[in-house]
């Protein structure tokens, strides 16, 4: 039994991973898992992570979950090319800088706009009022900002000539609020040239296919998703999203 | 010039960063930074030049250093997460003309830099993998809960005068007790350490969040002997002594109530914190 990649390509992370894998050709096996249908929370998948989370990997007795852990893994057992998390010890440190800046920022903020304008309203049958888009879309502009102020700034990728981790996962996390129909490279050239550079340095066919769910989400409507679920979800995101402490960090 | 570490004790991330630091005898400068003290806002009101820029604290090696590429988000004007995140100046380090933010790459960074013992960071590709894993689940989970304690007991009554709110208190209690839950179950499960017989930085990017809690009057250990056995463990790993000096400010968290909060700062974010509050 070889690698074992637990993913649901529906969520960011997952695709990070997914993408990762395929374009460096590290063999595994795809087992997914389907949020919609609650597969996470199946007992059969606590054994592979109890957390219940994707993106998992199990390689042989080896499970370990976290999109950024099994990213580093793979490039460690599958000693991919340097420029994926590179050895030389700034340009590593600016790579673990903005994976964890990140956590917070464009990943908080682009799952939040998804969930507020498209999420929510799937899972409820009614939209949420405005001020609530206006908002999650304002605090999504800032990091924004931050984002092509701080880390990428006048370079072709995060870390200077080359792609690295730091871009796939940057990347992934705002195809999120694109497929909430927030089309953010729009008004921002700089962030779309990236996003081309850093589609052409994957693979367009390989990024385009690794996407094609999400951006067919607006096609999902409530009757998809197991109706237990349905109640689930609904209570788990309307409760993180009226979560007022959410931004503190210190 | 020699390493820099911009760091308040008071801030978690700043405290695994001094302990390993020191416990592993790394030469730096300690650029000590009192985030409720060293506005941001500048130290004159901004009658005659609009936005003053900040001279204190780690943002002046942004303002000299445009390129550096600190992630530290400046003082910003716009409400909400632009003010709460100037608490986000720490921790920073300076090498040179390097600058990094981010705890997670500024305790990694050391360990490479430093050439510390394998067990901090192992080389073993699955015991490090285990360490990635505990440091990224850390974030939204521990780190969620953790340091919500410390906002509602102390620093919201300090800001707003508002006693503290008892149901929100109950709400991140009830949610850090999960995470704890998990952390047994998950992580730590039977073994000494996290990633097994020594310890790592999972352990201690961990303890540091925990001790914020136990600052503030809400001792999780209590009833958690597991978690209290593996305290004592970390705390020895460390040394006990070191431990309890990064850790004087933050368990003497009642002399705050005396500290002179910088006027600029408390109305700017008393505002913001009772938003919060609803």
């Amino acid at each position: 039994m070889g690698l074992e990649l637990y993913l649901d390509l529906l969520s960011q992370p997952c695709r990070a991973v997914y993408i990762f894998a395929r374009c460096n050709s590290i063999p595994f096996e795809f087992k997914r898992v389907e949020l919609m249908k609650g597969e996470h929370r199946t007992e059969e998948f606590r054994k592979v992570n109890v957390l219940m989370k994707v993106p998992a990997l199990r390689d042989g007795s080896f499970t370990l979950a976290e999109s950024v852990a099994i990213l580093m893994y793979l490039t460690r057992k599958f000693k991919t090319p340097d420029h994926w998390y590179p050895s030389d010890l700034q340009k590593q440190a600016r790579v673990d800088e903005y994976l964890s800046w990140q956590q917070a920022h464009i990943r908080g903020k682009g799952s939040k706009l998804f969930v507020t304008k498209m999420l929510i309203p799937i899972l409820t049958g009614q939209p949420l009022p405005p001020e609530k888009v206006e908002g999650a879309t304002e605090e999504l502009n800032v990091v924004l900002s931050q984002f092509e102020e701080k880390f990428l700034q006048d370079k072709p990728f995060i870390v200077g000539n080359d792609i690295s981790l730091a871009d796939l996962v940057a990347l992934v996390e705002l195809m999120q609020p694109v497929a909430a129909g927030y089309n953010l490279f729009e008004e921002r050239p700089k962030l779309a040239e990236w996003r081309r550079r850093v589609e052409e340095a994957v693979g367009k066919q390989l990024f385009q296919e690794a996407h094609e769910e999400i951006l067919n989400a607006k096609n999902v409507s409530a009757d998809k998703i197991a109706p237990e679920l349905r109640e689930h979800f609904k209570q788990q995101l309307l409760k993180k999203l009226h979560s007022s402490y959410r931004k503190l960090h210190l | 010039m020699g390493l820099e570490l911009y760091l308040d004790l008071l801030s978690q991330p700043c405290r695994s960063i001094y302990i390993f630091a020191r416990t592993n005898n790394i030469p730096f400068e300690f650029k000590h930074v009192e985030l409720f003290k060293d506005s941001v806002l500048g130290k004159k009101p901004a009658a005659a030049s609009g936005a003053e820029r900040p001279r204190t604290g780690p943002c002046l090696s942004c303002a000299e250093d445009p390129t550096s590429g600190c992630s530290t988000p400046g003082p910003s004007n716009s409400e909400g997460d632009g003010k709460i995140s100037l608490l986000k100046k720490v921790p920073v380090l300076k090498d040179g003309d390097f600058t990094l933010a981010e705890c997670t790459a500024i305790l990694l960074y050391l360990s490479r830099k430093y050439n510390t013992p394998d067990h901090w960071y192992p080389s073993d590709i699955k015991k490090r993998a285990q360490v990635d894993e505990y440091l990224s689940w850390h974030h939204a989970n521990i780190r969620a809960n953790a340091p919500k304690t410390m906002w509602i007991k102390v620093l919201i009554p300090l800001f707003t005068g508002q006693p503290q709110p008892s149901e929100k208190l109950q709400e991140v209690m009830e949610g850090l007790s999960t995470s704890l839950k998990q952390f047994e179950e998950r992580f730590l499960q039977d073994k000494a350490f996290i990633i097994g017989s020594e310890i790592s930085l999972a352990d201690l990017v961990a303890i540091v969040e925990l001790m914020q809690p136990v600052g503030v009057g809400c001792d999780i250990f209590e009833d958690r002997p597991r978690l209290m056995e593996w305290r004592r463990r970390v705390e020895e790993a460390v040394g006990k002594e070191l431990f309890f000096q990064a850790h004087e400010m933050i368990l003497n968290i009642k002399e705050l109530s005396n500290i002179q909060i910088d006027p600029q700062l408390k109305e700017h974010l008393a505002p913001v914190l009772m938003k919060m509050l609803k």
